[in-house]
């Protein structure tokens, strides 16, 4: 399914942070997202992701094919590491979670509790949630933060496999993931600020 | 939604899931009340009743703030609302999990507590359906609470002045349940208005608690 963003417009706290954006993502893609802090990135993914309206414009495609991950893992420290990723598997109707704890590499630490984890072992672990989801479109902020280099060559490769499934991928990133991927600089969408609707900050 | 259950019951029992806060806080009012009181039996049997539904109110409101507010801050709060269950199914779940770990044994160790207090016999019934009857609407408008609290810092003082309000028909019918059953008196109306007042919040506040909840997301 091929993700459309169509005149978007996004917003943080009521001020307008990214204006006028287009943009797809067909099956077998990827794209990175690229931007100085602050400037919007996480806002888009988030409004992709549905979690919050756009200001302007419309996203198409997404909805129930996007997995979305944040900074935060979403893991519970009282949880060993396969029962949080049992959790997900079975909150998104899926069973099998041993490709997912073997392809981060996760296999030794799968009776651990994930409080005890290192803070690169509970990215691996928030990343592998990604395969348990078994959605197409993959929506990361900022995947590789705390990951050293041979996660991160674990984290594209599972990136790789999923495009080569037919997933798709946008990623806000700032390192060179390795992937052929095309670029988007945010920077240029970055909405001018005008204090025109008072009401606005109100909403 | 049963595996989202599940964890919760298992996070509730699990160490620092906070499963026996509120029963040890029921415990210690109750335990203290003759103490402060004074050992007169006739004035203990009398105000019984509306003890055991005050501490096990507060018991209750001690633990709201857990019930959305760790999920928000290790993130787990934005998975779930991309994940594909409904808000309103995840938080009629979250409240349900709420009342195992903390309403439900309330309900189960009030009869015993009843003895502390010189409950009167016919009391120990009435004291307990009418804590099994009216704790789940503590637990759905608790969660309520916890939804329009979630993203503050420190919200637990906001969510108590916001749900104690909300709590007061439940807890006038559900002591009045108890008083009148321990004083022998007839019970329907009241325990049909502590019904009345639990299934409706069952049955709206979902709706309500995952609209705020999707609006303190964004």
């Amino acid at each position: 399914m091929t993700l459309h963003a169509i005149d978007l417009s996004v917003s943080r706290g009521g001020v307008a942070v990214l204006e006028g954006l287009n943009f797809s993502l067909s099956p077998g893609t990827a794209l990175v997202l690229r931007g100085p802090n602050g400037s919007g990135k996480t806002t888009l993914l988030r409004t992709v992701a549905g979690l919050q309206p756009p200001l302007a414009g419309r996203v198409e495609g997404g909805g129930e094919e996007i997995a979305y991950a944040a900074h935060a893992d979403g893991l519970k420290a009282m949880l060993s590491v396969s029962e949080n990723l049992s959790f997900w598997a079975s909150v998104f109707g899926t069973g099998d979670i041993v490709a997912a704890l073997r392809a981060f590499d996760l296999e030794a630490l799968s009776d651990r509790l994930a409080g005890t984890l290192s803070a690169g072992q509970k990215r691996r672990l928030g990343l592998a949630r990604l395969m348990v989801t078994g959605r197409a479109i993959w929506v990361l902020d900022e995947p590789t933060v705390s990951l050293d280099a041979a996660s991160v060559e674990l984290f594209a490769a599972a990136v790789r496999t999923h495009l080569g499934q037919g997933g798709s991928a946008l990623i806000a990133t700032h390192i060179d993931l390795g992937l052929d991927t095309e670029l988007l600089d945010v920077t240029p969408f970055r909405a001018v600020w005008r204090a025109s609707d008072p009401d606005e900050a109100f909403l | 939604m049963i595996a989202l259950l599940t964890r919760d019951l298992r996070l509730g029992v699990r160490a620092g899931g906070g499963f026996g806060l509120g029963l040890a806080f029921f415990l210690i009012v109750t335990v203290l009340v003759p103490f402060s009181i004074g050992p007169e039996s006739a004035l203990l049997a009398r105000i019984a009743p509306g003890i055991l539904w005050l501490g096990a109110l507060l018991a209750c409101l001690l633990s709201l703030d857990r019930i959305l507010a760790l999920d928000w801050e290790d993130g787990s709060l934005d998975l779930l609302a991309t994940a594909p269950l409904p808000m309103e199914g995840i938080v009629s779940i979250k409240a349900l999990a709420h009342w195992i770990t903390t309403g439900l044994p309330l309900v189960l160790v009030a009869p015993a507590l009843g003895v502390l207090l010189n409950l009167p016999g016919p009391g120990y019934l009435w004291v307990t359906a009418s804590l099994l009857l009216g704790t789940p609407a503590l637990s759905v408008i608790g969660t309520f609470g916890a939804a329009l609290t979630v993203g503050i810092k420190r919200g637990g003082l906001l969510l108590s002045l916001l749900v104690l309000p909300l709590y007061v028909p439940t807890l006038i019918f559900g002591a009045e349940v108890a008083r009148r059953g321990a004083a022998g008196l007839e019970v329907v109306t009241p325990l049909t208005m502590l019904a009345g007042i639990t299934f409706g919040v069952i049955a709206l506040l979902p709706f309500a608690s995952a609209a705020v909840l999707r609006i303190n997301l964004r």
